[in-house]
């Protein structure tokens, strides 16, 4: 229980450094280090298949996926670093109090686990995750490879308008 | 691990409420879309944890994965897409500030 107390601070630090760090990149390197923290508690929590696709495409693609866009921008120049850095601490010195009085108040919080989750129905063959995927939620399948293919098709129509534009 | 699930719930629970603060505080506040969509990925995660969580409280967690997955999908779908579309916007104004973007103003 100790090392998913430190897990769980580590994600909510890691959380709060990516929003507050005023350059771009390193809030990217940020975000892929509560990927990480994220995929370490799903490992914790014995769900090792969702754990290994969070590591590897929620800390592996998706920043590359920022940092290339980053790299098609311009670089800000040290004075408009300095003011972005101002306005940053200006605009963000309270997120840690607000997440220090978060956590008090929900430490103090007392709910019974009856209150907040139904009792859970007997899933027949629902004890592996390729046996959910392939026999229960064919539906989520087929939505899966309609949202990736949206997401590419979406991705190619950027890219055609953008040559087209050229 | 703790045996009793309602404790571990909870504390799992806090963390990712904790963590959507921290994204909900980003979205409020950002000017940058880049940034805006980093606040959206912060949310997703403490989504994502807490259906893990659910499901491992609950015993259901093969059900739990396959939910996660499909999230974790969707969610590189939409950074992609939504990715794409701040370049066009970027192209167009040179800026990824979101208030001087007010050419769709009514």
């Amino acid at each position: 229980m100790a090392i998913d107390i430190v897990l769980l601070g580590g994600l909510v630090l890691a959380a709060m450094a990516t929003v507050m760090t005023a350059r771009l990149l390193r809030a990217v390197i940020w975000l892929a280090v509560t990927s990480v923290f994220v995929a370490l508690l799903m490992f914790r929590l014995n769900a090792n298949i969702a754990g290994v696709f969070e590591l590897s495409v929620c800390a592996g693609l998706i920043p590359a996926i920022f940092i290339t866009s980053i790299g098609l921008t311009q670089r800000l120049t040290p004075e408009a670093l300095a003011v972005r850095r101002r306005e940053r601490l200006k605009r963000f010195w309270h997120l840690p109090l607000i997440v220090i009085l978060a956590g008090i108040a929900l430490s103090r919080l007392h709910v019974p686990l009856e209150a907040v989750m139904a009792p859970a129905p007997a899933a027949p063959a629902a004890a592996d995750v390729r046996n959910v995927l392939w026999a229960l939620r064919h539906t989520d399948l087929l939505g899966q490879i309609v949202v990736l293919l949206g997401g590419v098709f979406g991705v190619a129509v950027l890219i055609m308008e953008a040559r087209h534009e050229q | 691990m703790s045996n009793d699930p309602g404790h571990l719930f909870m504390i799992f629970a806090a963390g990712a409420a904790l963590t959507l603060v921290v994204g909900f505080y980003s979205l409020i506040t950002t000017r940058n879309l880049l940034r805006a969509l980093i606040g959206v990925e912060i949310l997703m995660k403490a989504t994502t944890l807490l259906i893990i969580v659910t499901g491992y409280v609950s015993g259901q967690v093969a059900l739990a994965q396959a939910l996660a997955i499909t999230l974790i999908i969707i969610e590189v779908a939409v950074i992609a897409v939504a990715v794409g579309v701040v370049l066009c916007i970027y192209r167009h104004n040179k800026s990824l500030d979101a208030t001087f973007f007010t050419n769709l103003k009514g």
